[in-house]
């Protein structure tokens, strides 16, 4: 076989078996791309498949008619015997939800929903939408309607967010801050000491009163769910480092992203996790086996010709190919077994289900 | 145009599009480019390690300025670092050291959305009004968070209605809403989803943010060539030279590749000039296998070049 073949069939393996697959890599490197395309797959062998996507490019998001309204999964019709769902995650309603679940009566996650604070966390705590994406695949995995659910992790500088977040959240639920805060309503001053009041109120006299009221009304409405949610992160945890669970890694063949996605492979190694496959999107093509410098002497020789330039041009892509795989041989000894997937660059962007079936081909070896 | 005319139109330039279409490379540029017209520049790094330093050959640097080349220097500002200055400043050191080690920046910036972007600008404002180099360039978040990150200061003057906070929000306002003062430059690819994207957030910042807009930077334009059309036979006769087997299927493979992709990224370049009415430079494709100082040196001259065309 050879090394394409052997990447395909890794893919196709992947796509037959796991139950959760999550694509991650550095911004702009086709990952929501990648990731519709495995579930198309996934639809093509049978398989009841979703893929969960985080603020795909527009004509993405048509070509998968995700219109951005709902927080659940939409079916797309098309020539597979299995089924294709997609579903575009809303970080707030996830969390809203989340919330409903947990809340031990009605008022009490109505009161929490209403609050201003809490709107913020939705919308503006760092790791709130890596968070919701785990938490999103989690439902979604334990519905009984999807064999397969495919992820793609948001943009993030650091590799693990998407691990890291439910513990941070948890965290910062339970920061010992706010016990300080919440210290007042629960009448037990006297074991807060006086530096840490003294801390609050300046604080709270830079953030303004308004804003503090908000976040102490936030965590008295809160109390006692925390360890709903945290028990819900530990179990989102559990299943994130299941063998249930591949990861995919999405990178394209420039030096930057090839350097991201070494740090990416390096970080899920740290965590015990082994990467399935890599996926290197953007390839340019192979032309020819000649060096590059060879080329570009040839191009000299032939200065200011129709054949100077047609050499020189040679040289430019010999060069870019080796350079490529240059960059790429490193990672791929680093992720190893895991077969690599080249994906050639393309002649346009996905625009409908046609385009993704053809980088499916691609993908899945069939061109 | 001249280019120190150019480089002097505002004080501060923001450098933003989405990731992977080269902002730092163009921040670097810039950098260069204005130290070739006599310029001192300072280049604000908001996300942390970004290839900057190996740009112009030096080793790694943060929080703390350094040279890269004569003329150009360098720091990272990041929230956390902005709030510690901040609190130093407003006569608050003895909580600064609390505030960084239990966390806390993560409650008070839940609690206002907004205030990690506002300490940075805040500290940008007032590196801008210390005149600390000729032009200031900031690196920018990735496209959907620059606007979010220039957005903070109009929604943060709203939320917060007095106070320190209110002030640093109305002095970031003012910066970013006088063109003389600062200006956003723009960066894509000339590939459409860039393309497309780079609109969106053009409109967004002048509409929502009411920032003026500088030329947008098309980055990585494959550059002309001759003898692309030609067929590499007749080439060959033409030149008195003979091919290699299999030389001509790939001189002519690696033309018409060149030509479609020229083709497409011509197409983009006239959408995104009907699309958007601002002035385009355009950097050039490299093929070289690193982005060393020879390379900047290059994209620098190109650069200079474009400015030089430009009305």
């Amino acid at each position: 076989m050879t090394d394409a073949a052997t990447g395909a069939a890794g893919l196709t393996d992947l796509v037959t078996t796991s139950r959760i697959i999550i694509c991650s890599g550095s911004g702009g490197v086709g990952k929501t791309t990648t990731a519709a395309v495995v579930a198309m797959e996934a639809a093509n062998v049978g398989r009841r498949a979703v893929v969960v996507t985080i603020d795909p490019a527009k004509r993405l998001a048509d070509a998968l008619g995700l219109d951005g309204i709902g927080n659940t999964p939409k079916r797309i019709d098309g020539p597979w015997p299995g089924e294709l769902w997609a579903v575009m995650l809303d970080t707030k309603s996830t969390f809203d939800d989340l919330v409903t679940t947990y809340s031990a009566e009605p008022e009490q996650a109505e009161r929490i929903l209403a609050n201003r604070f809490y709107k913020n966390i939705s919308g503006a705590l760092s790791g709130t939408q890596e968070y919701m994406a785990m938490e999103k695949l989690y439902e979604l995995h334990n519905s009984t309607d999807f064999d397969l659910v495919v992820v793609d992790t948001p943009p993030s500088r650091n590799a693990l967010d998407f691990l890291d977040a439910p513990k941070r959240l948890t965290r910062f639920l339970d920061h010992r801050l706010y016990r300080v805060i919440m210290a007042p309503t629960r009448g037990v001053m006297k074991a807060v000491n006086v530096a840490a009041q003294a801390f609050v109120r300046q604080v709270s006299k830079v953030v303004g009163a308004s804003v503090f009221e908000d976040a102490v009304t936030f965590f008295q409405a809160f109390d006692g769910m925390e360890a709903g949610f945290k028990d819900r992160a530990e179990h989102v945890l559990q299943l994130l480092t299941s063998p249930a669970t591949s990861y995919v890694l999405v990178a394209s063949p420039k030096r930057d992203t090839v350097a991201e996605a070494r740090f990416f492979a390096e970080k899920l190694g740290e965590a015990d996790i082994p990467i399935a496959a890599l996926v290197v999107n953007r390839m340019h093509p192979h032309f020819t086996d000649e060096l590059p410098e060879a080329l570009r002497e040839r191009s000299e020789t032939f200065a200011g010709s129709d054949l100077g330039g047609l050499y020189r041009n040679l040289a430019d892509f010999s060069l870019v190919a080796h350079r490529e795989e240059e960059h790429l041989a490193g990672l791929a000894q680093m992720v190893e077994p895991a077969p690599v997937i080249r994906v050639p660059f393309l002649r346009t962007d996905v625009h409908d289900l046609t385009g993704l079936a053809l980088v499916g081909d691609h993908l899945f070896g069939r061109s | 145009m001249d280019p120190a005319q150019f480089f002097t139109a505002s004080r501060l330039l923001i450098v933003a599009g989405k990731g992977g279409v080269g902002k730092t490379t163009v921040s670097a540029t810039v950098a260069l480019a204005a130290a070739r017209s006599g310029l001192s520049s300072l280049i604000i790094e908001v996300e942390g390690k970004s290839g900057l330093a190996s740009m112009f050959g030096v080793p790694a640097f943060s929080y703390d300025e350094v040279e890269l080349t004569e003329g150009v220097r360098a720091r990272t500002l990041t929230p956390d670092e902005a709030l510690v200055e901040y609190l130093e400043d407003s006569d608050m050191s003895r909580i600064s050291k609390r505030l960084m080690t239990s966390g806390a920046l993560d409650m008070v910036s839940t609690a206002i959305p907004g205030i990690r972007d506002i300490l940075v600008l805040g500290k940008i404002k007032q590196m801008e009004r210390a005149g600390l180099a000729d032009l200031l360039i900031l690196d920018a978040p990735a496209a959907g968070h620059a606007i979010s990150f220039l957005q903070s200061a109009s929604g943060l003057a709203d939320a917060v209605p007095i106070g320190p906070i209110n002030n640093q929000a109305k002095d970031v306002l003012a910066l970013l809403g006088d063109p003389e003062r600062c200006q956003v430059m723009l960066v894509t690819l000339p590939e459409e989803t860039p393309v497309n994207e780079l609109v969106e957030t053009a409109y967004q910042l002048e509409d929502r943010v009411g920032i003026s807009l500088g030329p947008v930077v098309v980055n990585g334009l494959y550059p002309p060539l001759t003898g692309l059309d030609a067929d590499p036979s007749a080439a060959a006769e033409a030149a008195g030279a003979s091919l290699r087997p299999g030389e001509a299927d790939a001189l002519d493979a690696a033309a018409t590749f060149r030509r479609e992709r020229m083709e497409l990224q011509a197409e983009q370049v006239g959408r995104l000039a009907e699309a958007l009415p601002l002035p385009q430079l355009s950097l050039p494709y490299l093929f070289d296998a690193e982005l060393g100082p020879a390379q900047l040196e290059q994209l620098a001259a190109s650069m200079l070049d474009g400015i030089g065309g430009l009305s």
